[in-house]
């Protein structure tokens, strides 16, 4: 990403627009990673064109719900957060990190560097930019820097999608991360429709961003136009289908480690992990050694891991976490507390996927709230560093 | 400027291996190119064993003299079990070192207890030479040494040895005793009241399994040791040591980059809640 421009300049592009956008990321390298509905879902994968598009699809979204449903409109972004975050992109399930062989003289280790793909994200809603920036702090920030993450992160053009749809499960509000997307991309996007017009505002975030826009068909932004765009998101904001309290919410939660609630949401909680795939933030990892079966060489596979398993605080002796409360304890004093000690910021966006997509539809929001409600601090400091 | 690559473990070689207890051993590793890096006291290295994985072991040599890595290690699972087993002139992965080791600069002027229970006096032994280099820098010194039984008392001849020094006071405490022990029995905190310690001086640096370590602090807080004066050296899961894997929290803290030394005032609350 380069810097941004002093000031936003920002066009008008219809559905003809939009699929030049797609085309002329397409003629500049880019692999166009777009939504699209599979599996009776939206999904993000390579989209050629506006076709591919979810023309005419919502989603209903609840604690452990998530159904596809038609519109009576062909809005191309009228749903909330899909599944999959852009996570599996920059941060992929499963990654090869090195090889080695056995050579006369030991061991041979090489980078197992491939090829950075360079994406280009159509749709980023506020809640995932927010995400990427936090996965940047996790991953490119600290002393030690994921190379291969940080190429991949660098080479991305980031269409970014200020939201037209609210989910039952959203709460970007809350989190103040949406639903507007604010800096952070090349390009946003306002879908503009009513029975006038199927236009999208799109604003520029970054020279990169002006130079595709420039080559474009499109017209001038009219104030109208930038009202109707301001008009939407500020319509979504009112209908948040959740809210979560974040006030003094870091040191509530450390300082409530044996509060009953986290015996009560371990009665419900699965430990399935779920919430920790479909997070946008969640970063942890395990690793996997595979030999071939000479045992002359093996390579060092990186995967998605998630604390709500055994295995991930195994030391010997047994592990660390052994029981749900301990678990679900760890995942969301994580994300909503200790996250603001290690990286500086909440580690919740305010999504909601960990509600639609727990399976017992377990809710932070809920959780954090019922903590809240009756707190029970056994005294002494928190955390502090 | 390219960093290298934090993922990408470097090739050693087995130099030397002892057998220290039953089985624990001390590897020495060299370098098959270039020379050892720079290590401070307390910090660990990543081993990786071809085609088996890679496991957190603590450096337990002198960080001043020499040009190996030293570690000494018991076999407590695959890897470690793999490392143990390794033979002179055998390649391994390292990657490290990495972490906060022990406030060795903080202790200048200060008496300094080391208390060790088991294995967890070999992260320790580093910190030792380098007071013992710089020995004039530091008060009264005292390392408080808890095994099971006496066959487990790890650098037994080395303890002896600094035991003899007018300038390091060596208590050795063991569970169970033989008919020729003649030391102290029981656990390791139980020394503590009897120490003698001038609470207002004294620093101390903790290593071993977590309820001695547990025991420890308590004991020492009930001495009149102040908690920003108590260090212990924590032990968690760890996959990548660079504070991108998630593995080791413990609370706010990543033990591979904010420890595995952490201060006991910092980690107190929480060391005494389960499953944190």
């Amino acid at each position: 990403m380069d810097a941004l421009p002093t000031t936003t300049t920002a066009a008008v592009l219809d559905r003809d627009g939009l699929q030049a956008l797609i085309e002329a990321l397409a003629a500049r390298g880019f692999r166009v990673l777009g939504p699209l509905v599979r599996d009776e879902a939206i999904v993000y994968d390579e989209i050629a064109g506006v076709a591919d598009l979810p023309a005419g699809w919502t989603d209903r979204q609840g604690p452990g719900q998530y159904r596809l449903e038609r519109r009576d409109d062909q809005a191309l972004f009228g749903f909330a957060a899909a599944p999959q975050s852009w996570k599996r992109f920059l941060h992929p399930p499963v990654e090869t990190l090195w090889r080695v062989r056995q050579g006369e003289g030991g061991l041979l280790f090489s980078t197992a560097a491939e090829a950075t793909p360079r994406y280009a994200f159509l749709g980023v809603r506020a809640c995932d930019l927010h995400a990427i920036a936090i996965q940047d702090r996790v991953l490119c920030e600290g002393d030690y820097r994921d190379d291969a993450y940080a190429r991949r992160r660098r080479g991305a053009f980031i269409v970014a999608l200020n939201c037209s749809e609210a989910g039952d499960t959203c709460f970007c509000v809350s989190m103040g991360s949406g639903p507007k997307a604010a800096g952070a991309f090349d390009l946003a996007l306002t879908e503009l429709l009513d029975e006038r017009r199927h236009e999208f505002l799109v604003e520029v975030g970054s020279a990169a961003g002006g130079e595709v826009l420039a080559s474009l068909p499109q017209r001038a932004a009219l104030d109208a136009d930038r009202a109707a765009a301001a008009a939407v998101v500020e319509r979504t904001a009112g209908r948040m289908g959740r809210q979560l309290d974040t006030a003094g919410l870091q040191a509530l939660l450390q300082d409530n480690p044996e509060h009953p609630r986290w015996d009560e949401v371990a009665e419900r909680c699965l430990s399935c992990a779920n919430c920790t795939m479909v997070c946008p933030t969640c970063f942890c990892t395990t690793v996997e050694d595979h030999s071939d079966l000479a045992g002359g060489s093996a390579e060092r596979v990186r995967l998605w891991d998630s604390c709500f398993t055994l295995d991930f605080s195994y030391i010997h002796g047994g592990s660390v976490r052994q029981t749900d409360k301990g678990r679900y304890r760890q995942w969301m004093t994580h994300k909503l507390s200790t996250w603001f000690d290690q990286f500086g910021s909440s580690g919740c966006v305010g999504c909601g996927r960990c509600i639609t997509w727990c399976p017992v539809g377990i809710d932070i929001t809920e959780e954090a709230a019922a903590i809240r409600a009756t707190p029970h601090v056994q005294g002494g400091s928190h955390g502090e560093s | 400027m390219t960093a290298p690559d934090p993922f990408l473990p470097q090739p050693w070689r087995v130099e030397r291996r002892r057998r220290e207890l039953i089985g624990a051993v001390t590897l020495e590793l060299a370098p098959l190119a270039g020379a050892r890096p720079d290590f401070a006291p307390g910090q660990f290295n990543m081993l990786y064993v071809f085609g088996v994985g890679e496991v957190a072991i603590s450096l337990s040599g002198d960080a001043e003299r020499g040009t190996t890595f030293v570690h000494t290690l018991r076999n407590v699972g695959a890897v470690s079990g793999a490392l143990t087993a390794l033979q002179v002139g055998a390649s391994v992965g390292v990657r490290g070192p990495f972490g906060r080791g022990w406030p060795l600069a903080e202790a200048e002027g200060a008496d300094v207890l080391l208390v060790a229970g088991g294995l967890g006096l070999a992260p320790l032994r580093p910190a030792l030479y380098a007071i013992l280099a710089r020995r004039e820098r530091y008060g009264r010194v005292v390392i408080m040494v808890g095994s099971r039984s006496p066959e487990d008392i790890l650098y037994r001849r080395e303890l002896e040895h600094w035991r003899r020094r007018p300038d390091l006071e060596v208590l050795l405490t063991v569970d169970h005793a033989d008919a020729d022990w003649r030391g102290h029995v029981g656990v390791v905190p139980a020394l503590i009241p009897h120490a003698g310690l001038d609470p207002a001086e004294t620093l101390a640096l903790v290593c071993g399994p977590e309820v001695m370590m547990r025991f420890t602090a308590n004991a020492l807080l009930a001495a009149g040791i102040r908690p920003e004066r108590i260090h212990l050296s924590m032990e968690r899961n760890m996959k990548c040591a660079v504070g991108q894997c998630g593995h080791c929290q413990f609370g706010p803290f990543f033990v591979c980059k904010d420890g595995p030394v952490l201060r006991y005032d910092r980690i107190g609350t929480i060391l005494a809640v389960p499953e944190i």
